[in-house]
């Protein structure tokens, strides 16, 4: 079977997450590991002198990034990988590039692989373009050779010829992302990993990187492809993988994996609650649903300007007496653009029991085409966590088509669009 | 291509094979670390020049010339010291480098695969840039004091080579506890203070009496400082060639044991990052 280029075979991978540290500290101090060992000796002979069976002291917690992964892909493939913030799908291209190791099973690999994790992986600030380009293509496993025979194509692909001596602490950040997309562009192995790297730099270099990638399918290579930009991996993909907690939900044709994502991950215009199996809080009190509205009509599809109307209902289960709610908008990367609070806008919520019906509505959204995230939040009075579902549910703004402003268009270098008054004091000197 | 594997604890068959396909990755990481160096400090040069001709002075000044210790074959005390001091110098800039330098490129092995232990091996080299400053200068002082080296001298690339692999080896063990526990960066200096003060820098080895000298050269930079003493000095400059073997077999224990060490945590270093 020489056409089978990866084949994983119960692919699982476990990390330990300690509860002492903090989930935000990976690493353990030896000050910290030293006192904690002294800690448990004391206590666990405090534990003999009384006669107490002695109890492991164990804080560390595992957590399967991914189970009993099995997948097969062929020679040529073009394939897109899908799923929610925390399906594995990073994990499973990490592993798949050689950064890290499973836990158990296995993956054979025939061909050579480039990763693309990251734009502009290596790339220092202080060294000029020319290095970067260099360094950056000895990174991603090119030969000084083959880096010398293609610089030209790489700097005319960049469009910054003529600030090539100049340390990329200078340039702009489109000229940045550009220089890293032209190195990573003409890397040419047989198998190319690409995390969600496309939803950087403005859209017509984006079309160009689109144009490349799908010339190098064509050549016969084969790509592993994240995206949330589902129209994007319609357009690249043939064959789509869907993701969740750490296993293959679905694998098959791509519009067919994207119709299942999109019905059972909230990406329709209402999304169904209350069979969540991953909300986390007290429990006290959980939400059963989330509709978006475009003039009274269920809508996850806005323009620039429009008015976006949430609608989701809570079931209090034991009265929380004066509770708190909120609502939180986040892009497909996860990066958080806004967080209502009902309190904020001076709506008090008393939590008896029953069924509460909110409507949130957003005034002339401001932000820029893009796919986004909402993720709802119920806090007692002391802000302590009765419900969270992350991500539950998404919507899309696309380009309005009365809006002719180009770049009010494009997310450039910033996430949402504010009006801001112009104007130009010239004098001839 | 032969079909890869991989798989948990699947060390790669051919893993210096593999080192060697990232030759150049190891050969551009060096420059960079070399070309940022000298980049941002415009004085990096002179910094590079400063330190060990300062130290130099003071030594020779406190063991010279206040404690009157006595020179190594004839030769002026202020170039017996710099012979010491340079690959004393190479030696605590390696091992802080390179025990440093995976988590200075955290994001790089997050992010790419490359056989990791490249990244330390390269910190060796770039420290190495000072230590051919240093060379000039020393063969800057031997001129002054109008002392030529004899023909021994041709083997100081040897000895250089004795020097990396000295550093390396606790380097790379260091390295993985430095990723492992974060303030284990604050014992590396600690190491190196108290380095200089075990091995003989500001003196000649030949004080020490004769029945420690086995023990004082366990310590690895004792043959090393040696070595070099005894081709940049040359005529009466004597060898103890026991502690230089003693000296060898722990340098070599300590990079037998670093390149375990690290192979061990090399795969799951990304994780720790």
């Amino acid at each position: 079977m020489p056409d089978i280029v990866i084949a994983a075979e119960g692919l699982s991978k476990r990390y330990m997450i300690g509860h002492q540290t903090a989930v935000s500290e990976r690493y353990v101090a030896l000050r910290d590991v030293i006192a904690r060992k002294a800690r448990n000796v004391w206590r666990k002979s405090a534990d003999l002198v009384h006669g107490r069976p002695i109890v492991q002291g164990d804080s560390v917690e595992e957590f399967w990034a991914l189970r009993d992964i099995n997948l097969e892909i062929r020679r040529g493939e073009v394939v897109g990988l899908i799923g929610r913030n925390g399906a594995g799908k990073s994990t499973l291209l990490k592993i798949l590039s050689r950064i890290t190791e499973p836990t158990k099973g296995r993956v054979r690999l025939n061909g050579r692989v480039a990763s693309l994790l990251e734009v502009g992986t290596g790339f220092h600030p202080e060294l000029t373009g020319r290095e970067n380009i260099f360094l950056n293509g000895a990174i991603l496993g090119m030969s000084r050779r083959e880096i010398k025979r293609k610089f030209a194509d790489i700097a005319a692909f960049a469009e910054i010829d003529e600030f090539l001596d100049t340390p990329v602490k200078r340039y702009s950040s489109g000229m940045y992302v550009r220089l890293a997309f032209a190195v990573a562009a003409h890397l040419e192995p047989e198998i190319l990993i690409v995390d969600e790297v496309l939803s950087v730099g403005d859209a017509e270099f984006q079309r160009k990187c689109l144009g490349k990638m799908d010339a190098v399918s064509k050549d016969g290579r084969t790509v592993l492809l994240v995206s949330h930009d589902m129209r994007r991996l319609a357009a690249l993909c043939h064959r789509t993988i869907l993701m969740n907690g750490g296993m293959v939900e679905a694998d098959g044709e791509t519009q067919t994996v994207i119709d299942r994502y999109m019905a059972k991950h909230g990406m329709a215009a209402f999304a169904d609650l209350s069979q969540r199996r991953d909300m986390s809080g007290s429990g006290d009190a959980r939400f059963q649903s989330i509709e978006l509205l475009k003039d009274g009509q269920p809508c996850r599809s806005f323009a620039f300007g429009d008015r976006l109307v949430q609608r989701f209902a809570i079931d209090v289960v034991r009265p929380l007496g004066r509770g708190l709610v909120s609502t939180s908008i986040a892009t497909a990367d996860g990066i958080p653009v806004y967080e209502y609070f009902n309190i904020d806008a001076g709506c008090e919520w008393t939590a008896s029991r029953g069924r509460h019906v909110f409507t949130v509505a957003i005034d002339k959204l401001n932000l820029y085409p893009g796919t986004y995230t909402m993720t709802l939040w119920i806090g007692d009075r002391n802000s302590f966590r009765v419900d969270y579902a992350e991500e539950a549910i998404s919507f899309d703004v696309v380009l309005a088509p009365a809006i002719g402003v180009e770049h009010r268009t494009q997310r450039n270098g910033g996430l949402v669009y504010q009006d801001a008054a112009w104007s130009i004091d010239h004098r001839t000197s | 291509m032969p079909e890869l594997i991989i798989e948990a604890g699947h060390s790669e068959r051919h893993y210096w094979r593999e080192l060697w396909r990232y030759r150049e990755l190891f050969a551009v990481l060096a420059w960079r670390d070399l070309s940022v160096l000298y980049k941002q400090t415009a004085i990096g040069v002179l910094w590079a020049l400063m330190r060990p001709v300062l130290t130099m002075v003071v030594f020779t000044i406190v063991f010279g010339r206040i404690a009157r210790l006595p020179s190594e074959g004839g030769a002026p005390y202020p170039v017996m010291v710099f012979a010491g001091m340079l690959p004393w110098m190479f030696f605590a800039n390696a091992l802080t480098e390179a025990s440093n330098s995976l988590l200075a490129n955290g994001n790089l092995i997050g992010k790419v695969y490359f056989p990791r232990i490249v990244v330390p091996a390269a910190a060796v080299v770039s420290a190495f840039a000072d230590f051919l400053i240093g060379l000039l200068v020393l063969f800057g002082l031997m001129a002054v004091y109008r002392f030529a080296p004899d023909g021994r001298i041709v083997l100081l690339p040897v000895f250089a080579v004795v020097a990396c692999l000295t550093s390396l080896g606790p380097g790379l063990w260091i390295a993985t506890l430095n990723v492992k526990y974060r303030d284990f960066r604050y014992v590396i200096p600690f190491i190196v203070q108290f380095g200089l003060y075990i091995s003989p820098v500001g003196f000649s080895a030949a004080l020490i009496p004769e029945q420690w000298r086995l023990v004082y050269s366990l310590n690895p930079m004792v043959g090393v400082i040696d070595g070099f003493r005894w081709c940049i000095l040359g005529g009466e400059s004597r060898m103890y060639w026991p502690g230089f073997a003693v000296s060898m077999a722990v340098t070599a224990f300590f990079l037998w044991f670093g390149i375990r060490r690290f192979r061990k945590t090399e795969m799951s270093l990304a994780d720790l990052l």
